[in-house]
């Protein structure tokens, strides 16, 4: 079937199976390998994508389901060569080691700082309880996302 | 003239970041050559069988299947392993765990793959199997490889000091206790993948998630028969690896795809049931321990038994057990001491290497025993520890001399005047309701590099580059430890250059040069040694062609700074760029071969266990303390708050020691309290990340990280291996937190909250 939706700000009109997995669509047929696929079934968040702007697992959804929606992968998060300050945060803090986990984390960020701008420590370790990380103990990342959190409040 | 900050000691940003966030950096995993054909196998459904038929006449001709390949397909040796070649890449006469690879397909894309494997059809005749170490070593056991003189037994040895049955009855107190120590799953988020191709001069090229790209290259060479010379191993940053990829995972069956493709790229990514099914584990132990003292606190015997589960087939089993072995005294001085280790093949999943490899099955049993013993003699337990931990120059119980830097006293003196530890009865007694508190801690060491027999060798390269720039050329794996930006860091110190004036190369047989594995707490002490070597090299070649071209009459009147060198009589600025281009491009390029020191002394072991990588000379030293809340309804541990307190020498990057130290702690909370890996007959029960439960955010507290930094001579400014010292004490931390909390030891783990409740149930009613 074609579908027809938006991926990074760029129409895309692709001819697919219906029911072929959004990750494999993002990582084989576009090329987007930022996205990553660590169990294939819903545990462990690496390759969480924004729908139309709230974080949803690329490996449990089908292609058809994109239809006429506006995706955002890793690859969109920063506009031009400027890093997004929740990914220079992580730069900055210490939040990447192996960094498999790093653009699912990322992009639930995203989605959780728009719903909640001023969270504290805990509030972050529930909204990211669902991106499983093996490197870090989660504690750099919290870190990160508290102080992306700060700086972009400053920046309104 | 700019400013110049040493670049060791400072939290330098790592170089693999922003590659990373962005989605940019291309792991093994995000390989989609043109053309490419998907490989898969088709595993074992028994855990001990007979081959008696393959067909595969109902895939052969299916469409889209491009290639169906059995052992008789492979012209080489079809086995790997290090040090014990007994694996195959498919399984010839028989099977020996529910897992072992048979039949590989080639197909046009994932979903035909599948539908294959599921149509082919083995015949099978099911052998007796054994699934228990202690009853895999019994006379009439099954045998998993024939025509071994030693039967199941992999590897097998003692350590005796003094005499351990007579100064066990000298003792005031003495404690016995037996521990069950369970598989751990590395669980990396990157399973298994690689891509593999044939080119046209005939050069198999691998690119995979692996640790050890040159031992592969080796490795495939023998099992394939293909020339050692015309493989190629290329190993980008890893997807995580903590041992799991410490040797051949995918690549076997890679490289055979790859020789039967018709010069199509192959690409294989295993799904993380097969990744369960298939990879290496943490080695289950039966661990018995008898710990005698004298009412004056003074160690006197100590008796340890160890039997390590290596499964299937032996790949890393004889090192880890020697490591065991060598790790089972712990950080004290006992005069008398037997410690005898068995390391066994059984119809199970293989174990392997898992970062702390050995030490944290012992440290987990000791570190509990001294706590018992402690209070026997009514010792305050971190009293104890100090009044028999080692100081250098000391041997410890297991015979292992602390020849170099030892701070494991400053380590628990550090956790004495904490306040975690000085405030824990008010911390305790402040209980709430339904839940029990308790305070634990342990202390433990860890060897850095392969011990006396395998020498630990890096050979760093360094370039000059045309343009002024450096290029470093990586020999060891970064699987996420952040080995690659410590060599930036090295390299920048030494040669005054911003991070931003150099570029890396990954691990690549054709390119970088043979540096060992990614593993044993080496990457940055080995070949950080060497690149420092390199570097100071380069420089000297550079500020001795300055004067050749008359730039300055003295070398030591030169200062090199970001792509300049400065001449500071004259305050004249010279761009490297320029130096470079007078240089000959293999002056250009240095070179340095560095070898660890090793412990030559004592030399009374028993020459296997010597072989395998028994004593080691440097060590990482720790103490970490856990505080724990037991829920009384519902038996759930919850770790409240973690002090690690660590000696792995000089502190070169805060955060990218710091990362280890969460990072590793975290995972040592898995193993000591969710990660339950589950077996029946040999069949795995917890197939995926929903049953085989990781630490989330949600489960662990913020580390309390503090380090002691001693000097460590041998190592690149003063540093040693940090990356296993940090996970081999939670385990025993939080059990003897647990036991304070609730009058017991719980000597298997993990420590599941079912156990807990057990134990609570039993409570008399207050």
């Amino acid at each position: 079937m074609k579908i027809v939706f938006e991926l990074n700000g760029i129409k895309q009109e692709i001819d697919c199976l219906p029911d072929s997995r959004v990750v494999d669509l993002l990582r084989e047929e576009l090329g987007h390998t930022g996205t990553k696929e660590a169990c294939g079934s819903g545990e462990c968040g690496a390759c969480t994508i924004l729908v139309d702007g709230v974080s949803k697992l690329s490996c449990l959804m089908l292609a058809a389901q994109l239809q006429g929606r506006s995706i955002t992968t890793i690859e969109g998060m920063s506009s031009g060569k400027k890093l997004h300050p929740i990914q220079q945060a992580f730069v900055d803090k210490g939040a990447v080691q192996c960094g498999f986990c790093s653009p699912g984390m990322l992009m639930a960020t995203v989605d959780f700082l728009q719903r909640n701008p001023a969270p504290d420590r805990q509030q972050i370790r529930t909204a990211l309880s669902g991106n499983l990380c093996r490197c870090t103990g989660y504690q750099k990342i919290i870190d990160a996302v508290e102080s992306a959190a700060a700086e972009m409040r400053d920046e309104l | 003239m700019t400013t110049y900050a040493s670049p060791i000691g400072s939290s330098l940003k790592r170089v693999d970041g922003p590659g990373k966030i962005s989605g940019l950096e291309k792991y093994a995993a995000d390989y989609y050559p043109d053309n490419c054909l998907w490989a898969g196998a088709k595993r074992s459904d028994h855990p001990h069988a007979l081959i008696k038929k393959i067909d595969i006449s109902p895939v052969r001709n299916l469409p889209g299947i491009f290639a169906v390949l059995t052992h008789e397909d492979i012209k080489g040796a079809n086995r790997v392993g290090v040090p014990e070649m007994d694996q195959p890449v498919l399984a010839d006469c028989k099977v020996r765990y529910k897992g072992d690879p048979v039949v590989l397909v080639l197909a046009e894309n994932k979903t035909l793959l599948q539908e294959a494997i599921d149509k082919i059809i083995i015949k099978y005749e099911p052998l007796p199997a054994v699934f228990d170490p202690e009853a895999a070593l019994a006379e009439n056991a099954p045998l998993l490889h024939e025509n071994r003189n030693n039967k199941n037994l992999l590897l097998g040895g003692k350590v005796i000091r003094g005499n351990s049955i007579a100064a066990m009855s000298e003792c005031d107190a003495v404690v016995e206790a037996d521990f069950q120590l369970p598989w751990q799953e590395h669980a990396y988020l990157e399973t298994e993948a690689g891509v593999a191709r044939v080119d046209e001069e005939g050069i198999l090229e691998i690119i995979a998630s692996t640790q050890t790209p040159w031992r592969d290259r080796n490795e495939l060479a023998y099992a394939l028969g293909w020339p050692v010379d015309k493989i190629r191993v290329i190993a980008p940053y890893l997807g995580g690896g903590f041992g799991g990829k410490d040797g051949i995972t995918v690549q076997g069956l890679l490289g055979l795809a790859a020789l039967h493709s018709g010069g199509r790229p192959v690409k294989m990514w295993n799904s993380r049931e097969e990744s369960f099914l298939s990879s290496t584990k943490r080695h289950p132990g039966q661990v018995h321990y008898e710990l005698g003292c004298k009412n004056d606190g003074t160690l006197h015997a100590l008796n340890c038994r160890i039997v390590l589960d290596t499964g299937a087939y032996a790949s890393l089993g004889g090192p880890v057990l020697a490591l065991a072995m060598e790790h089972a005294a712990g950080v004290y001085r006992i005069p008398h001491a037997l410690i005898e280790g068995f390391s066994v093949y059984t119809n199970n999943p293989v174990g392997g290497a898992f970062r702390g490899f050995g030490a944290p099955q012992v440290l987990a049993g000791l570190e509990q025993v001294m706590d018992i013993l402690a209070d026997k003699i009514a010792w305050d337990p971190l009293a104890f520890r100090l009044k028999n931990a080692v100081m250098r120059g000391d041997e410890t119980g297991a015979g292992v001399w602390m020849s170099n830097s030892t701070a494991i006293i400053p380590c628990l003196e550090k956790v004495q005047e904490h306040p975690l530890w000085t405030s824990r009865q008010a911390w305790v007694s402040q209980s709430p309701p339904f839940k029990q508190r308790g305070v634990g801690l342990a202390a433990g060491l860890q060897g850095t590099g392969y011990g006396p027999m395998v020498a630990d060798i890096a050979n760093a390269k360094i370039e000059l580059l045309s343009d002024g720039r450096f290029r470093i050329y990586s020999g060891v794996a970064d699987m996420g430890q952040g080995n690659n930006p410590t060599n930036v860091q090295i390299a920048a110190e030494v040669l005054g250059q911003a991070a931003e004036c150099f570029e890396l190369i990954q691990p690549d047989t054709l390119q970088t040069l043979p540096s060992g594995s990614s593993a044993a707490s080496r990457t940055t002490y080995s070949y950080g040694n060497a690149l420092k070597a390199a570097a100071l090299q380069l420089k000297e070649r550079i500020l001795t062609r300055a004067c050749n071209m008359g730039m300055g009459l003295y070398a030591e009147d030169f200062l090199l700074s970001s792509g300049r060198l400065n001449h500071l009589p004259s305050g004249r600025e010279i761009p490297l760029g320029l130096v470079a281009a007078s240089m000959r491009p293999e002056e250009r390029v240095s070179i340095y071969s560095y070898t660890a020191p090793v412990n030559r002394y004592p030399d009374k072991i028993n020459p296997d266990i010597r072989a395998a990588g028994f004593p080691h000379r440097v060590f990482a030293f720790a103490c970490h303390l856990a505080r724990v809340q037991i829920d009384e309804l519902t038996g759930e541990v919850e770790v409240c708050d973690y002090l690690a307190v660590t000696d792995a020498g000089k502190v070169l990057n805060p955060q990218l020691y710091e990362q280890q130290v969460q990072g590793g702690a975290v995972q040592g909370m898995g193993y000591a309290l969710w990660e339950d890996f589950k077996l029946d007959r040999g069949e795995l029960m917890t197939r995926n990340l929903a049953t085989y439960i990781l630490p989330t955010s949600m489960d662990v507290p913020d580390i309390l990280s503090i380090a002691v930094e001693t000097v460590e001579e041998s190592g690149p400014f003063g540093m040693k291996g940090i990356g296993e010292i940090v996970i081999n004490l939670a385990l025993p931390a939080i059990a003897n937190g647990i036991a304070r909390a609730v009058g017991q030891h719980i000597f298997k783990s993990p420590l599941t909250a079912e156990q807990l409740l057990l134990i609570l149930e039993k409570r008399p009613a207050e």
